[in-house]
């Protein structure tokens, strides 16, 4: 049991890796990825929502879709209930512990229509994960999106001292860049 | 599919809507944070670009701040005189129009003017060149270095490194005083927006030394000091500086200067 669970978030964090080979929330990962502090901050945010939505949303799908008959309405409920869970979290947040809030700023609201988020809630239902093994697999999806952003903010930051040529220069290295970070995370398929 | 799963469908969603709104809506009112209306006031006057000139966290940081009359009301450089006279407005204090200012490069030497020492083929950010002999490869050790890290850091792109060499544009400059931290060779400072000449050269060797490395460098022979009617021009240093308090804007220091140092601006 403990096995497999443990096996389900090293599959969704690192070898099926969100952004790297499910592309899945590239908008954060190559918008948000300029400074290493800004890529924790969002990866932070990242992992307490796609928790904390993996939860609300396998509960929701257990007790009132399937019972209702409704699960082909599973995307637009979801859309609604994460987006309605971010602003929830966000004003808790800014009541209670408001030194979070504050790191986590601007980031929380972006998130609400983060594709990431929603792809979690949508795979644990297809692939029929109950509840504990769909907080895992959203928990570990979002370490996974946090590790690749982290790593390339970090490479992003050093490239800056590079004479990139001028074709390259902006965006396109970057993406380039992702895409070698992407082959090297293939290297993570042997790890099961 | 029948009118009644559909009519099911429309039934639940709405619920959950309805639900999700009065939800959030509840949380509202309990969550509710109170937040200083004063705060909210003077953070709605300021500029809202999160520069950090004043030396606060952002905006929020110094509308607290104010608020808390921790500072005063003229603090933020960027908005200048209009902001400081909303915020003194808003927090009944009385505030002198200050002078607008805005950044200035004390050099202009272009591309084929100055003298190189060396090559250099490193990191592109001035930042770097203290770690490289003599400073960077310019001959002239008081010279920009045009790498343009002043320009990177601008939060208002107000800056450009054009032919070599750093130059402000004066409207789109706010005064935020980001370059002025990061030039490595101090070139930059605060001048009124309103100074018509500036000395662009801080170099301060003597003469003969400052002719070999540039060609638009200030030597020091006195020649604007002599020739000012306001007696607004000083040479300190071999380096000579307006005194934009006396200058009277006539131009004639800028006429005689061998070198063509001062600028008109």
């Amino acid at each position: 049991m403990i096995r497999n669970l443990i096996f389900l978030a090293l599959g969704s964090a690192l070898i099926n890796n969100v952004v790297l080979s499910q592309f899945l929330g590239l908008c954060p990962f190559l918008g948000v990825s300029k400074k290493i502090k800004t890529a924790v901050g969002m990866g932070t945010s990242v992992i307490f929502v796609i928790t904390l939505s993996s939860i609300v949303t396998g509960l929701l799908y257990k007790f009132l879709l399937v019972k209702f008959d409704i699960t082909y309405l599973k995307t637009i409920i979801f859309i609604l209930v994460i987006a309605a869970l971010v602003q929830f979290l966000e004003m808790f947040l800014k009541r209670f512990i408001p030194s979070l809030y504050k790191s986590l700023g601007v980031y929380l609201p972006l998130i609400t229509t983060n594709c990431a988020v929603l792809g979690v809630a949508l795979t644990n239902v297809s692939k029929e994960y109950d509840l504990l093994e769909g907080t895992i697999n959203g928990l570990a999806t979002a370490v996974g999106f946090t590790i690749s952003i982290v790593i390339l903010a970090g490479i992003r930051e050093k490239m800056q001292y590079n004479d990139i040529p001028k074709p390259f220069r902006g965006m396109p290295i970057v993406l380039l860049s992702a895409g070698l970070m992407a082959i090297a995370f293939c290297g993570f398929s042997g790890l099961i | 599919m029948d009118a009644l799963s559909v009519l099911k469908a429309l039934a639940i969603v709405g619920a959950l809507g309805i639900f999700v709104g009065i939800f959030l809506g509840i949380g509202g009112i309990i969550f509710k944070v109170e937040v200083n209306e004063l705060e909210e006031k003077v953070l709605k006057a300021l500029p809202g670009n999160n520069c950090g000139g004043c030396g606060f966290p952002g905006c929020q940081g110094l509308a607290a701040a104010i608020a808390a009359g921790k500072a005063e009301v003229d603090k933020c450089p960027v908005g200048g005189a209009p902001v400081a006279k909303k915020i003194g407005e808003i927090m009944g204090v009385e505030v002198e129009a200050g002078e607008r200012k805005v950044a200035f490069v004390a050099c202009h030497a272009h591309t084929d003017e100055f003298e190189l020492d060396y090559e250099y083929s490193g990191v592109e950010d001035c930042r770097m060149l203290g770690f490289v002999p003599n400073g960077g490869p310019k001959s002239c050790n008081f010279g920009c270095l045009g790498y343009g890290t002043c320009a990177s850091v601008c939060p208002f792109d107000a800056i450009t490194v054009e032919d070599g060499v750093a130059k402000v544009d004066k409207d789109k400059c706010r005064a935020c005083g980001k370059c002025i931290e990061v030039c490595p060779k101090h070139l930059i400072s605060l001048i009124p927006y309103s100074a018509k000449y500036a000395v662009a050269c801080s170099n301060t060797e003597k003469g003969p030394v400052v002719m070999k490395e540039c060609s638009v460098g200030c030597i020091g022979c006195s020649l604007c000091v002599k020739n000012c009617p306001h007696d607004a021009v000083k040479v300190e240093n071999f380096n000579a500086t307006i005194d934009q308090e006396k200058c009277q804007k006539c131009g004639a220091c800028k006429e005689k200067c061998p070198k063509k140092v001062i600028e008109e601006l």
